[in-house]
């Protein structure tokens, strides 16, 4: 993207479109619109170029709210369909909103050949751990147990963690952020906006209707420093009230370990260092066991790896056969008939 | 085509050339005979000796079947001619077979009388085990019906290969060579095509090239100095319109058709498909095009095949999937999204035996109410249907032409029989195809996503990139002036109207319906749709030269019909619909016009034979 548009020439009024937002009051998702419309003017790129694809959901409404192009498609597919818009156009900047029911349920076969494939597109994942649009069932990121109108004893299924999916299926950036920690969110978004590839953003996201609270054992502020594990390539694994407390790896179990360094014969230097690069942390650090462990949020794995669309634009470029349809048509064996 | 002449009956041992108006040869062997190749070159000598001709291959489902068994059988099937050819024939006058299974499987077919070319070689104990024979039908007096001509034909090619340093097992794998040159000698056929295309072929293996050509000029030459000297025959070439032809097949067509269209519309066409028998050859021929600039996606599944070219098509490409009935039924909820957002998009359904995976491989014309009813909600889609192998390609071309006009999904039907059959196609230049019009984007100001052309209703297509003219769509209803989100319930109803009206409308473009033999009044209309074409075609030209008031009507515009369709069913006592279906266009014809049609079905994975249209055009015009 060549031609970018200076910053100052476009403003948070620029991305709010003439639409009423028809959440429910004290959505996290009004939070999400209200940093994403502050951080698109910060990009630089003009609206015409952006485009915002979503599936079905409470959260998949979000492209209405924007005033860019926009894709409100079915239910778990618009990973496939972002995937053709990409094919068809590659200088488009692509943001792809979807949540735990849309992306990992119903839509989970897309996600993840779209992330294998790194198709280059932002997907913001709003992980709400229920069903909002269909009035409270459990998704697959619910806790196992849970009670709700579909499952009046608790589930019986065991939750999927959407960053250990993404992961997983060989996603290229995986990161996570909080639907009212705008800051946080922003840095995540740009560091999102700046990934060539599949850049898979995980945002806890609290639903107060049906599913109110479920984050609260660590997005409350009275928690957040005790619960939450900011992590930034190359600083050390920290965290608590004034970052008394740190994770370090236990190589001899390949685990991760909480350890209060200074204490029981540890030291600084056995805080692990985030190495953003290193896929077997990112795994480890998506999968600490809460309550023991802290929740990490921020970017836990960014890597380079050539996109599906540089490979498809490759391809037309070097691709061998006819170059005119008169050729195409001839063929290699015409006959004439006079 | 082969008009109802002596000469086609059997073969005569008396004389040493003789002229046939046309012939029906099938080659069938085992999957490891090269019997396609065979097929290949033997249609490729005939196109240059200038027969019209149709062939159609008919391969088993299994990818190695194990050799020898019947359900191993590959066959391949042309009929040439000096005048029009309209299907691959019936019955094959000519009949190859290379083995007991390929025998016991293709004998039935054969014309009384007619040509038998047994490879003895083939039959061992074990392989007339396999293929079920209690007794060796080669000394059991089976086959004294036709004229048969026993040969070791293994035998006889390792030794015309035996100068070539080649295993015993590769020096075999050139019987089909020598098949063939015994099968252009028979017909007169010269050797210079088959030697070019080997030469090609082999061009790294000289040693096999070398075999294959001995192997070739040896059986051509088995027939000038054997006892095959009482069978010769030669077919004048046919009288066709001048011009460039190829020989080209449905599914081949439809890639090139989808291919013309973009580079004339000037957009970038994207496929999305995922790999289904018989439709997965058109992913393969786009695939190779990518330097005219066709993007072929493989998808994970059916749903993100046709969710991908939707993609595609917001994005300003043309988008296109493929696919056969199961996967039609998968893309079923995104086509309703391309019909609510209104973005062109062509759906190819290659039909095949259904329910369910039924019969991969086999042909059928189940599809039709699927293609025309089958999503939720009042979802209406332009359904076309192609005709003929070469049909296929101005059947694409209008698919993509129709869908950027009015802003639609369009499905094409072909089907098994289409896509694997090939006929010669009189090769059109760029400049005969037709323009495909872009419109030009409305002002800026005050632009609404689903404002409409007066006359077509279709609206504008202002794809991501555009300045300007941001907007959003989906799959939720909206109100008709601002295309805004809206669930009122009259506006609901005026856009139901709307997207329905819009659809009608491309019959305005239409050529008026019209029947393509006999009069447009009388006693009987057949009316076909889709690759019925040629079997009925030929009956109803057949029963006409024999003074019957019958006529042919064939469809290639199901939804809209062309106009004056009802007026034309109007004008016949009688209307009957041969179908491969139980029925389904006959169906539409009956709720759209109250007409009494008259079904003619046959569903065994197999197209009509022209005797049975005959005797079903008589029988409705005998009661």
């Amino acid at each position: 993207m060549s031609d970018l548009v200076p910053q100052s020439q476009l403003t948070r009024k620029d991305f709010v479109s003439n639409q009423d937002v028809r959440w429910c009051p004290g959505c996290g998702d009004y939070a999400i619109l209200n940093t994403v419309q502050k951080f698109l003017p910060t990009l630089g790129i003009p609206k015409e170029r952006i485009v915002w694809v979503s599936g079905i959901g409470c959260s998949s409404r979000f492209p209405y709210y924007l005033e860019t192009y926009g894709f409100h498609t079915i239910h778990g597919r618009a990973p496939a369909i972002a995937t053709g818009l990409r094919a068809a156009n590659p200088e488009l900047s692509l943001w792809l909103v979807t949540g735990d029911g849309d992306g990992l349920s119903i839509g989970g076969n897309h996600l993840l050949h779209c992330l294998r494939r790194n198709v280059d597109l932002r997907i913001l994942m709003f992980n709400n751990r229920i069903y909002g649009l269909t009035k409270g069932q459990y998704s697959p990121t619910s806790e196992q147990g849970k009670i709700t109108k579909s499952s009046p004893q608790g589930t019986a299924d065991h939750p999927v963690d959407p960053a250990t999916f993404a992961l997983g299926c060989g996603g290229t950036f995986v990161a996570r952020s909080i639907d009212v920690a705008a800051a946080h969110l922003t840095s995540v978004l740009e560091r999102a906006a700046a990934h060539r590839g599949t850049a898979f953003v995980e945002i806890f996201q609290n639903c107060s209707v049906f599913n109110d609270g479920a984050f609260d054992s660590f997005t409350d502020k009275s928690l957040a420093a005790e619960r939450q594990l900011h992590v930034q390539h190359g600083a050390p694994l920290r965290y608590g009230k004034n970052g008394e407390l740190g994770v370090r790896l236990n190589p001899r179990i390949l685990a991760l370990e909480v350890i209060r360094p200074g204490q029981d014969g540890t030291t600084d230097a056995d805080v692990l260092i985030h190495d953003e690069t290193n896929q077997t942390i990112a795994h480890l650090l998506t999968h600490m066991p809460f309550a023991e462990f802290p929740v990490a949020l921020g970017v836990l794995y960014a890597v380079e790896r050539p996109t599906y669309d540089q490979g498809i634009a490759q391809q037309l470029e070097t691709a061998n056969g006819p170059r005119d349809l008169d050729q195409l048509l001839r063929g290699t064996s015409p006959w004439t008939v006079l | 085509m082969n008009e109802p002449t002596t000469d086609r009956t059997s073969v005569q041992p008396q004389s040493t050339v003789m002229r046939r108006s046309g012939a029906v040869v099938r080659f069938a062997g085992d999957s490891g005979d090269g019997m396609q190749i065979t097929g290949d070159q033997f249609t490729t000598s005939t196109a240059l000796a200038g027969n019209d001709l149709a062939t159609l291959p008919d391969y088993p489902a299994e990818i190695r079947a194990p050799a020898g068994t019947l359900y191993g059988v590959s066959g391949f099937q042309i009929r040439f001619g000096s005048s029009d050819v309209f299907t691959p024939g019936d019955s094959p006058d000519v009949l190859v077979a290379m083995n007991p299974a390929a025998l016991r499987t293709n004998l039935r077919d054969l014309i009384p009388g007619g040509l038998l070319v047994v490879n003895t070689g083939a039959f061992t104990q074990a392989n007339l085990d396999k293929a079920g024979y209690t007794s060796n039908p080669l000394e059991d007096g089976s086959l004294a019906g036709w004229n048969l001509v026993a040969l070791d034909i293994t035998k006889l090619t390792l030794t015309a290969v035996r100068t070539v340093a080649l295993s015993t097992k590769e020096a075999g794998r050139c019987k089909n060579f020598w098949t063939l040159g015994l099968m252009l000698w028979v017909f007169s056929r010269t050797l210079d095509s088959s030697i070019e295309w080997i030469e090609a072929r082999f061009k790294r293996r000289a040693d096999f090239a070398q075999a294959n050509i001995l192997a070739l000029r040896a059986g051509y030459a088995y027939g000038e100095t054997t006892e095959f000297s009482h069978v010769r025959y030669e077919v004048p070439p046919a009288k066709v319109a001048p011009g460039l032809y190829r020989s080209i097949s449905g599914n081949t067509a439809l890639a090139y058709g989808l291919i013309a269209a973009a580079q004339v519309a000037g957009r970038k066409l994207v496929l999305g498909s995922y790999p289904i028998t018989p439709a997965t050859d058109i992913l393969h021929e786009l695939s190779k095009h990518k330097a005219l600039g066709v993007v072929t996606l493989q998808a994970e599944d059916e749903i993100a095949a046709i969710c991908s070219a939707i993609g595609a098509s917001f994005g300003g490409a043309i988008g296109v999937t493929s696919t056969s009935g199961p996967g039609m039924a998968l893309k079923t909820e995104a086509l309703g999204l391309a019909v609510s957002t209104e973005l062109p998009l062509v759906v190819l359904n290659v039909q095949r035996g259904g329910p369910s995976t039924g019969l991969p491989t086999k042909t059928e014309q189940a599809d039709l109410l699927q293609a025309v009813h089958g999503r939720n909600g009042e979802t209406p889609v332009c359904v076309l249907a192609a005709s003929t192998p070469a049909n296929c390609f101005e059947v694409a071309y209008e698919a993509v032409s129709i869908a950027l006009t009015h802003m639609t999904p369009v499905i094409v039907l072909s089907d098994g029989y289409l896509a694997n059959g090939a006929e010669p196609w009189r090769i059109p230049s760029t400049a005969e195809l037709p323009p495909i019009a872009r419109r030009e984007l409305p002002p800026v100001e005050g632009f609404r996503a689903f404002e409409r052309d007066p006359e077509t209703l279709a609206r504008h297509w202002v794809a991501p990139g555009t300045p300007g003219y941001e907007h959003r769509i989906g799959g939720l209803e909206k109100d008709a002036t601002t295309g805004h989100i809206s669930y009122d319930p009259v506006n609901h109803e005026k856009m139901i109207h709307l997207r329905a009206e819009k659809v009608a409308r491309i019959a305005r473009g239409l050529p008026p319906a019209k029947v393509c033999v006999g009069a447009d009044q009388g006693r009987l209309l057949v009316v076909g749709w889709g690759s019925t074409y040629g079997s009925i075609h030929e009956a109803v030209r057949r029963c006409s030269q024999d003074g019957l008031s019958v006529s042919h009507l064939h469809l290639t515009h199901i939804h809209p019909f062309p106009p004056g369709l009802g007026a034309l069913l109007q004008r016949f006592e009688r209307i009957l619909v041969p179908e491969l279906n139980l029925g389904q266009l006959s169906q539409l014809l009956r709720s759209e016009f109250l007409v009494p049609t008259r079904n003619f079905n046959k569903v065994q994975g197999k197209p009509f034979h022209v005797e049975e249209l005959v005797s079903a055009i008589r029988t409705e015009l005998e009661n």
